[in-house]
């Protein structure tokens, strides 16, 4: 193309003598009107030499631009480009508050947002790490009374499944559980997968270091081995290769290690999961069809869809209840996509998440765009000069798209340098254990969905500035513009709308205070419910002792004494109770009971039970109602006996004595139990669960080798806990002592705390958001007002009005505007607080000290936000205010 | 009474044609169109230049500070063979054109 070429060199040869080309053009336009007068003039003498100028200039046409396009024609085109750029730079630092109030608020709504796409990518859309994750499915029993999709499988049916279906090229099995690790000064609980031989296979995932588990391997006659997860071998091997082919012992078994597992590797119904073992089948639950422990996962051969795999699972489960009707009857079959079972909890809240985070968005963005509304009305004589002067209406466009391209560039380089940030702090503050169930965030990263979510976010945000401030320049106005010069109605349009959008943004920050408190609230009521005990000083932990050596009840019972002497050595213990569950842990645990000497036609009377120490109450610090606590006669020879607590008399012995009477398991013949004493109600169950009727044992009449351990100290229970522990481990090696925690940690970080918890420090993050947008976004009706009205507050200045009466002026518009923000927000609030009452624990959604305090947050906060424009307006100089004119 | 706009894209063949006679300033270059016209072409004089620019860019004229025999200073623009060659084209161009027009309008 030389003739391209040859342009391109000519093009640079005036732009290299772009000033002698300038003025080139200049001097032959010049001549050229000269030249045309002198003809006008000749042609008709009675013209005036102005009226001939006038007509030559109206021949000729507007001159600046001509010389424009002229250089247009010549230009590169980034040579305007980077004028316009210059010149948006130039403008933008002009008036700094806007730039720095738009691109920071544009930055915090992008971040917001960004943030949470990542997670929802992390979650959601990017695929789990296995080979072609979309033909995996996850394969359940079902049962009708459970509403559960996902109820496990035994591992008999499990085989036979695995035998006689057509849709998988392989179902492999697996389940998580806690075994206890050999070390070298004890044993320690860890947990594990077990998962059948293909289970990796299947997935397509392959160790990056050593092999896969053989076919085989999973039988009980197979030597035993295990795969490493990379955490555990990073943290428990310090990444030793030689790791391979090294024997752990696990469960009293030898172990050899044969391979570790991909660092990005997780399967999250398993994790955290350090060891992943076999199967190798033994014992009572394995081997019955009757026992379900295990799930299934199985990969759709090619063709087969998620239904027809169903309906061959379903045909084979009712093959297996005409087979086996004893333990098949009503074991249904499901099979749903692998990726719904994994994360499919994780959907409905990512997405109100996100939702939430777009609003904000959307606050950030209105708030820019009425801002940049206002520049523009502020700006219309400059409009109008540029117009006159000669500059296109396209031109001015590209003006504001120049200005809103630097606005949005900077703000979403901000924004997401925030948003990573952001991520990388959340995932941080989530405790690790919680962080496994949700592995699909550990190690997160910016995948480019994210990147492509905010450049889009980015692309939209341009164009809406971009257009924003030419809705309101059409080219006509611009004259007008020019000729009044005005500045009295430059403000009106935006104290329509600014004014209407600002209220809306306070509410908004209003009602989501107001539910961040409210939450915040129920979670300190929660943490101080009366549980029917004293939870301070009490140190906790479990303890398993081997079955092989404290199976039988006499060698639990003889362990159990040794413990307690043991631990009443250690400094500071006071009380040493013992329990096979501990309170707030859930109501679970239960049995059926009779009263004897009532009638009774087989019903099914439940309510939880715990076998405890003599100790137990006492370490508690429960309090007995009537009757007596358990003692050291209560033993296996002496009558059995149970005490209640109240709830239990409530229900049962409204009228009558309880310690007169006599329950008894739902055996044939009845044994009688003795109820010896009532306690207060203790909460078994979670914070926030009534109380059920709960019965009580003796341990030494229900010896345990597995237990609670439950101990009341005068010292700083947490000092005191590895102490304990060490002395247990000291009686025997092979007890594991694990799971340390004091109680007042067991109540903070209960579920039902955790839940409150979390939920009321998210929303206070949205809240804490919405009140910083919705603040600027006053500050910026305000400040916008206080500059629109400078002459108007010069004229009364210059009047006599006192700087004190211009603060009033300008306070008395804010505080209109919090105020109405206020009191909708608290209208809605409420509103808002009863729809989730549920989620509220001992506080009404119409709380006054609440709604109090947010009113007060908001308003001081709004008060400072239109401070700084007042003052700027109470300090104006009329003399200046009026020649600026 | 109004007169007829220039056909769009017309300017620079004007501007060609008019310098094969000899090379102009720019107003001689709008004088010659509207005397030539018989002042039935009049343009926006000031387009004039833009146009220029074009054709420089392309070669197809080339620009010179003369002295006038008013003795001024003033630039004449000469048409190049590359503009001459460019110039046939055009034309060749333009008469298709208005064959093919005129052909329609007669037909109808």
């Amino acid at each position: 193309m030389p003739n391209k070429l040859h342009r391109f060199f000519n093009k640079l040869f005036f732009f290299a003598r772009r000033q002698k080309f300038d003025a080139d053009l200049a001097e032959e336009m010049a001549y050229h009107r000269e030249l045309k007068q002198r003809d006008l003039q000749q042609a008709d003498p009675t013209l005036t030499p102005q009226d001939a100028r006038y007509a030559t200039n109206r021949e000729f046409g507007n001159a600046t631009v001509l010389k424009e396009q002229s250089r247009d024609v010549v230009a590169f085109w980034f040579e305007t480009t980077l004028q316009d750029f210059r010149f948006a730079l130039r403008q933008l630092r002009k008036n700094l508050g806007f730039t720095v109030t738009a691109i920071l608020m544009l930055a915090l709504g992008m971040a917001a947002s960004i943030a949470i796409f990542a997670f929802v990518d992390a979650a959601l859309l990017k695929p789990l790490p296995y080979k072609d994750p979309n033909r995996l499915v996850g394969v359940f029993e079902r049962v009708p009374l459970e509403n559960r999709e996902d109820s496990n499988l035994s591992i008999p049916d499990y085989l036979d499944w695995k035998k006689r279906n057509v849709s998988f090229t392989a179902l492999e099995a697996f389940d998580g559980t806690s075994v206890m690790l050999q070390r070298s000064d004890g044993v320690e609980t860890v947990r594990v997968g077990r998962v059948s031989d293909g289970f990796f296979r299947v997935l397509g995932v392959a160790p990056i270091l050593g092999r896969d588990f053989l076919t085989g391997e999973d039988l009980l006659s197979a030597p035993r081995t295990a795969m490493l997860s990379y955490s555990a071998w990073q943290t428990r091997f310090a990444s030793d290769p030689g790791v391979i082919g090294k024997s752990v012992t696990i469960e009293g078994h030898p172990t050899v290690i044969i391979g570790v597992l991909p660092r990005e590797f997780h399967f999250i119904p398993v994790e955290p999961a350090d060891f992943w073992l076999t199967l190798h089948p033994e014992g009572h639950c394995d081997l019955s069809r009757g026992c379900h422990g295990i799930y299934g996962v199985g990969r759709l051969k090619e063709g087969v869809t998620i239904q027809q795999a169903l309906a061959d699972t379903k045909s084979i489960a009712s093959q297996l209840e005409k087979e086996y009707p004893d333990t098949n009857r009503g074991q249904g079959a499901n099979v749903v996509p692998l990726t719904r079972y994994i994360v499919g909890d994780f959907r409905p809240i990512l997405l109100m998440l996100l939702a939430g985070a777009g609003l904000l968005l959307a606050i950030a963005a209105i708030n820019i765009a009425s801002l940049l509304l206002v520049r523009t009305e502020s700006r219309r004589r400059e409009l109008a000069v540029r117009g006159a002067l000669g500059a296109s209406p396209s031109r001015l466009i590209r003006q504001f798209v120049t200005e809103a391209l630097v606005l949005v560039g900077t703000g979403a380089i901000l924004g997401t340098v925030a948003a990573f940030w952001t991520t990388r702090l959340l995932t941080h503050l989530v405790p690790e254990d919680l962080l496994a169930h949700m592995a699909f965030w550990q190690h997160l990263t910016f995948s480019p969905r994210v990147f492509t979510f905010a450049a889009l976010i980015a692309a939209f945000a341009a164009i809406l500035f971009s257009l924003t401030p030419t809705v309101r320049t059409n080219m006509p106005e611009m004259r007008e513009g020019l000729a009044e010069g005005s500045r009295g109605s430059a403000g009106n349009a935006w104290r329509r709308i600014g004014s209407k959008l600002v209220v809306l943004e306070l509410a908004t920050a209003v009602i989501l205070l107001v539910i961040a408190g409210l939450l915040g609230k129920s979670l300190y009521r929660l943490l101080h419910v009366d549980v029917g005990f004293q939870p301070d000083h009490i140190a906790t932990m479990f303890v398993a002792a081997p079955t092989a050596t404290y199976g039988k009840p006499e060698q639990a019972i003889a362990l159990h004494r040794l413990i307690l002497d043991k631990l009443h050595q250690v400094p500071g213990v006071k009380a040493v109770g013992m329990s096979s569950a501990l309170p707030i842990d859930g109501w679970g645990n239960t049995t059926w009971f009779r009263v004897i000497g009532r009638p009774w036609n087989g019903e099914h009377e439940e309510v939880a039970q715990r076998d405890v120490s003599t100790e137990y109450f006492t370490a508690l610090g429960a309090k007995v109602v009537r009757g007596r606590l358990f003692n050291d006669n209560d033993q296996k020879s002496s009558p059995q006996v149970a005490i209640i607590n109240r709830a239990f008399e409530k229900k049962y012995f409204p009228s009558e004595d309880a310690l007169t009477k006599q329950i008894s398991y739902l055996s044939t013949p009845p044994v009688p139990i003795q109820i010896v004493g009532v306690v207060e109600d203790i909460k078994e169950g979670q914070l926030d669960s009534g109380m059920y009727p709960a019965l009580y044992f003796p341990f030494l009449q229900e010896p345990d080798n597995y237990f609670m351990l439950a101990v009341r100290t005068s010292q700083a229970e947490t000092s005191v806990i590895p102490t304990l522990a060490a002395a247990i481990r000291q009686l025997d090696p092979q007890i594991a002592a694990t799971r340390g925690a004091s109680m007042d940690d067991l109540i903070r970080n209960s579920p039902m705390a955790y839940i409150h918890r979390s939920s009321a420090w998210l929303v206070a993050g949205f809240a804490s958001l919405a009140l910083l947008l919705s603040v600027v976004g006053l500050y910026g009706v305000i400040a916008y007002s206080v500059s629109q009205r400078t002459r108007e507050i010069g004229v009364r200045m210059a009047l006599g009005a006192q700087q004190s009466s211009v603060y009033r002026l300008i306070l008395g518009e804010a505080g209109r505007l919090t105020t109405l923000g206020v009191l909708i927000g608290l209208a809605c609030a409420v509103g808002a607080a009863a729809a989730m009452q549920a989620l509220l624990f001992g506080v009404r959604s119409w709380d006054l000290p609440t709604l109090a305090a947010v009113a007060i947050i908001l308003s001081a906060a709004a008060l400072l936000a239109s401070y700084i424009p007042a003052r700027r307006a109470a300090s104006v100089d009329p003399v200046v205010a009026l020649r600026a004119e | 009474m109004t007169k007829p706009d220039l056909l769009p894209g017309t300017l620079d063949m004007l501007i060609l044609k008019t310098l094969t006679r000899a090379p102009l300033h720019g107003y001689g270059i709008a004088l010659s169109i509207k005397r030539i016209s018989q002042d039935v072409l009049t343009v926006e004089e000031g387009s004039l230049y833009p146009a220029l620019q074009r054709l420089l860019l392309q070669a197809w004229v080339k620009a010179e500070w003369k002295m006038t025999d008013t003795n001024r200073r003033a630039r004449f623009y000469t048409l190049t063979a590359a503009g001459r060659k460019q110039l046939g084209a055009e034309l060749n161009q333009f008469h298709q054109l208005i064959a093919a027009i005129t052909r329609v309008l007669q037909d109808a």
